[in-house]
């Protein structure tokens, strides 16, 4: 009873609280289980990574060393000009590019006109702001193999189609719902004081919402962008639909075309995909917890 | 004096705030792109389905000939079943996540980075995530085939050349490519519940699984609701990897409604059938939304 009694006090100040109070037989079980847990969770770690190393390390070795060697083991002589390769012959330095620029110019089409619309929604008084929400949470729902038919034959007729404005517009229409929900959180905490001494002042609503809420917002500005760029750098069906020219096609439909020219080539192919995930997984590295914070807050408050 | 200076400034920053001209301003380029992207398309996809039309010539109306002949297509039966099979997949693994969810909101060293781990496969794009898999895939030099060889096993499957097998495997990279995402959701769910709630059950004796099965899951049961809708709507509107990674074959044993829709119209050149198809696409997807929103609904939200 008496050292049942001091393993218990014992417990409570070596763990903080932290584990239920229980016996010691408990205890042991206890961090048995937490154990097994955390390889539980280990495991599933390298499920999900494993691809990706197998990828970076297929990308440095050439067909005789991927077919003979180990599929994890590294390289002898790591064979970087792989990427130069690619980059400079398959057409990979346009293909980066165009990412980079559509990438950048939906983005900022669509931050600014998100903010806008939920500035009037949720900072104005109007009687149909739910309803134009609604309209644009609704829009997360679509399938957008419903609209493609309609959309090719519309850039068709204003003759925007196989340019890189048809990839903006439709990026920053389809980009709206989530980029509109994770500013709304925001928007919603803004204080009401900061408005009303504005307005006291005789500054007008365009000044009140590019010199003092605007700037307000960076920090879920830089949330939205960083999903924002995820989305539109991945992005392949539309640039699939609307783009035929080499000259502005983005890399996922650019690797695509280039990996059926060279389907026998491993160490290219890799290199290619490498080049194209990269940037992402800088970003990733960088930014998580802005993307962490963009993805939950995109849902969980749905 | 006071008071009456606090209502005047109300009065006008109600008038400023709102100014009908002002609102349309803020609106408009959110509503026009909205609606001539998306509302106004999907509204065409219905009429388009009326008529015979190659993309390009000339268009006849030929009335609901395209949708009665959807009624009777096997093949888009097949793919739409395929669809629904994915989604009961994606569902079943939310369960998975889920645990895994409980798991790492415990007391778990590292759960952070372990969550941002997971994570990592949902940040790449698909065609890379297609690419790396058919890699994975390949009959005599992927990972899988030469693990499966390693081991003793003779004659591994040819994975996507398998019509048996095609389609799991298949959904095997979908779901790799999503864990990270949803796991994450219940984890920052999980993360929301008040510790004194968890708390209380300790001191009245529930062990840590009572604990997360009684009090935890019950309390994110709104979360889980939305999960369930958004892996049913992706589900049944998944294209990337099945359209890389096999085009639906061999044979239409991997065709999803989407894949089915694209190749009606963009291969086939049948924008009248394949709008047809695009029409049916968003009627169930829009349907089973608004059916498991019925199904799952409850009176009263969770407090706490």
């Amino acid at each position: 009873m008496v050292e049942t009694k001091v393993s218990k006090s014992q417990t409570k100040s070596t763990s903080q609280l932290e584990k239920p109070p229980s016996l010691m037989r408990g205890l042991m079980l206890s961090k048995i289980t937490s154990w097994v847990l955390f390889i539980l969770l280990s495991v599933l770690a390298v499920v999900q990574l494993l691809p990706l190393v197998w990828l970076f390390f297929f990308s440095l070795k050439n067909n005789q060393e991927v077919f003979n060697l180990s599929p994890l083991a590294f390289p002898t002589e790591p064979k970087w000009e792989n990427y130069v390769t690619v980059w400079t012959q398959g057409n990979i330095n346009t293909y980066f590019f165009n990412s980079v620029w559509i990438t950048a110019a939906s983005v900022l089409l669509t931050v600014f006109v998100a903010s806008f619309v939920t500035f009037a929604i949720t900072r104005m008084k109007w009687k149909w702001n739910k309803l134009v929400l609604g309209l644009f949470m609704v829009a997360m729902m679509i399938p957008i193999h419903s609209t493609l038919i309609p959309l090719f034959s519309f850039y068709t007729t204003i003759g925007i189609m196989n340019h890189p404005l048809a990839l903006i517009i439709t990026y920053s229409a389809f980009n709206l719902p989530i980029t509109i929900m994770i500013l709304l959180g925001f928007y919603y905490t803004l204080p009401r004081e900061v408005e009303e001494a504005a307005i006291m002042d005789g500054c007008s609503v365009h000044r009140l919402f590019f010199t003092i809420i605007l700037p307000m917002t960076k920090p879920v500005l830089a949330t939205t962008a960083i999903i924002n760029m995820i989305y539109n750098w991945n992005e392949y069906v539309f640039v699939n639909t609307f783009i035929s020219s080499d000259r502005f096609k983005t890399l996922t439909v650019g690797i695509q075309n280039f990996i059926g020219q060279y389907s026998t080539d491993w160490g290219a192919i890799g290199a290619t995909l490498m080049i194209s995930i990269i940037p992402i997984l800088l970003a990733f590295f960088v930014l998580s917890n802005r993307i962490v914070e963009g993805i939950t807050s995109g849902s969980v408050k749905g | 004096m006071l008071y009456d200076f606090k209502k005047k400034g109300e009065h006008e920053m109600d008038k400023v705030m709102s100014d009908k001209k002002v609102i349309l301003l803020y609106v408009l380029p959110a509503l026009i792109l909205i609606m001539t992207i998306v509302y106004v398309p999907i509204i065409l996809t219905g009429y388009y389905g009326l008529l015979k039309w190659d993309g390009i010539g000339e268009k006849t109306f030929i009335g609901l000939d395209n949708y009665s002949k959807l009624l009777t297509d096997s093949m888009f039966w097949k793919s739409t079943y395929h669809s629904f099979l994915l989604a009961a997949f994606s569902v079943i693994s939310l369960g998975a996540y889920l645990l895994v969810s409980v798991i790492l909101s415990g007391k778990i060293k590292g759960s952070n980075l372990f969550r941002k781990i997971y994570l990592v496969p949902m940040l790449l794009s698909s065609v890379a995530i297609a690419q790396l898999w058919m890699k994975v895939y390949h009959p005599t030099n992927g990972v899988m085939n030469r693990f499966l060889l390693s081991i003793g096993v003779e004659n591994p499957p040819l994975w996507l050349a398998d019509t048996s097998i095609v389609l799991y495997a298949i959904f095997l990279p979908i779901i790799w490519q999503y864990a990270g995402f949803y796991i994450l959701i219940y984890y920052a769910a999980l993360k929301n519940i008040p510790e004194s709630l968890v708390e209380a059950a300790r001191i009245d004796g529930a062990s840590p699984w009572q604990i997360a099965y009684k009090i935890k899951v019950p309390l994110i049961a709104g979360v889980i609701k939305v999960t369930i809708v958004l892996a049913v709507v992706g589900s049944l509107k998944y294209f990337d990897l099945i359209y890389i990674m096999t085009d639906g074959g061999p044979n239409g044993a991997s065709e999803v409604m989407a894949s089915y829709m694209y190749k009606q119209a963009f291969r086939m050149n049948d924008f009248g059938y394949g709008s047809a198809v695009g029409f049916f696409l968003l009627l169930i997807a829009l349907t089973v939304t608004w059916l498991i929103r019925k199904l799952t609904a409850t009176k009263e939200e969770v407090q706490y």
